[in-house]
């Protein structure tokens, strides 16, 4: 009874607030939206018992995504009125390829629930999982099966970390005050860089 | 009693939402990105389903492979608007007829 109402709860304000994520006139209000949706998809997957991808969700997602979005939205100076100008106009087409998909989606959930899909049969870690946390399952999964997959993410996570830093890195003007020209200053050596003289009483010294 | 279907009926009605989303939105990219969001948002609820209901613990770690492809393509989509706003100082993207091949 419990897991019904906390289910109904957090499915409803999932649904509400993607419907204000998308509806919203002010893209900040959409990303706060945004980051309630995934508070609560992160609450229906503690219901049904993922702990970790749930914390996963929360931190990657509230945490670096949506905080991501929120620094893009607020740093560009954009003109939001004038961006919703087809918004009227594309509705109906919208809501035509909307109730579409929602038709097929309904349509192979029916089949699913009829017993017309067959989705093949678990592998038997579940025994495995019997007595050990979520956590622990999935560290030993990911950490001795997939460990490919794993290192597969970490790969794609450097790709677009350098990537990001390329496409957004900007080359400073040359000459410009204050900038640092590393290579100069590591290959700079003694003899090139000072010099020795004994200069007569009375006189100076000319470089 | 919550069962698999439940979870699947939020996943499709939150996908459906971000095409939606993607389809009403048409000029403004930062929120073509929260609806691609809320597309993988419903795919990971659909597989974290799966695996709880089926108790077999690879949809998890496929939906981890998931979120991590999502916060790739969130950093990688906001820096090309980045450099984009930079350029034309707009995000309109029903105009951009600059990337001429």
């Amino acid at each position: 009874m419990i897991q019904a109402i906390a289910f109904y709860l957090f499915a409803g304000i999932v649904i509400a607030s993607a419907v204000m994520v998308i509806m919203s006139r002010n893209p900040v209000h959409s990303v706060l939206w945004l980051i309630l949706a995934f508070f609560n998809a992160a609450g229906l997957m503690v219901l049904v018992g993922a702990e970790f991808i749930a914390m996963l969700l929360v931190i990657v997602y509230v945490g670096a995504v949506a905080v991501l979005f929120l620094f893009v939205v607020m740093m560009l100076d954009i003109d939001f009125a004038a961006m919703r100008a087809g918004f009227i106009k594309n509705f109906p087409l919208g809501i035509a390829v909307a109730v579409i998909l929602l038709a097929e989606l309904v349509l192979g959930l029916g089949a699913y629930q009829a017993g017309g899909l067959k989705l093949g049969t678990p592998d038997g870690l579940a025994s495995e999982r019997a007595n050990v946390s979520n956590i622990e399952a999935i560290g030993a999964l990911l950490y001795g099966r997939y460990i490919v997959l794993f290192e597969i993410a970490g790969i794609i996570l450097l790709v677009a970390m350098i990537g990001a830093i390329v496409l957004t890195h900007r080359e400073p003007k040359p000459g410009a005050r204050g900038r640092q020209d590393i290579g100069k200053q590591i290959s700079r050596r003694p003899e090139e860089a000072t010099v020795m003289k004994s200069p007569e009483y009375g006189q100076g010294v000319e470089l | 009693m919550i069962g698999i279907e439940h979870y699947l009926v939020v996943g499709a009605i939150l996908f459906v939402l971000g095409v939606l989303g993607i389809f009403l939105n048409r000029k403004n990219v930062i929120v073509i990105l929260m609806a691609v969001e809320l597309i993988l948002l419903a795919v990971n609820i659909n597989l974290v389903a799966f695996s709880a209901f089926m108790d077999d613990l690879v949809g998890q770690v496929f939906a981890m492979m998931v979120l991590t492809v999502a916060a790739a393509e969130a950093a990688i989509g906001l820096a090309i608007l980045v450099i984009y706003y930079r350029g034309r100082g707009t995000i309109a993207v029903d105009d951009v007829n600059r990337m001429k091949g």
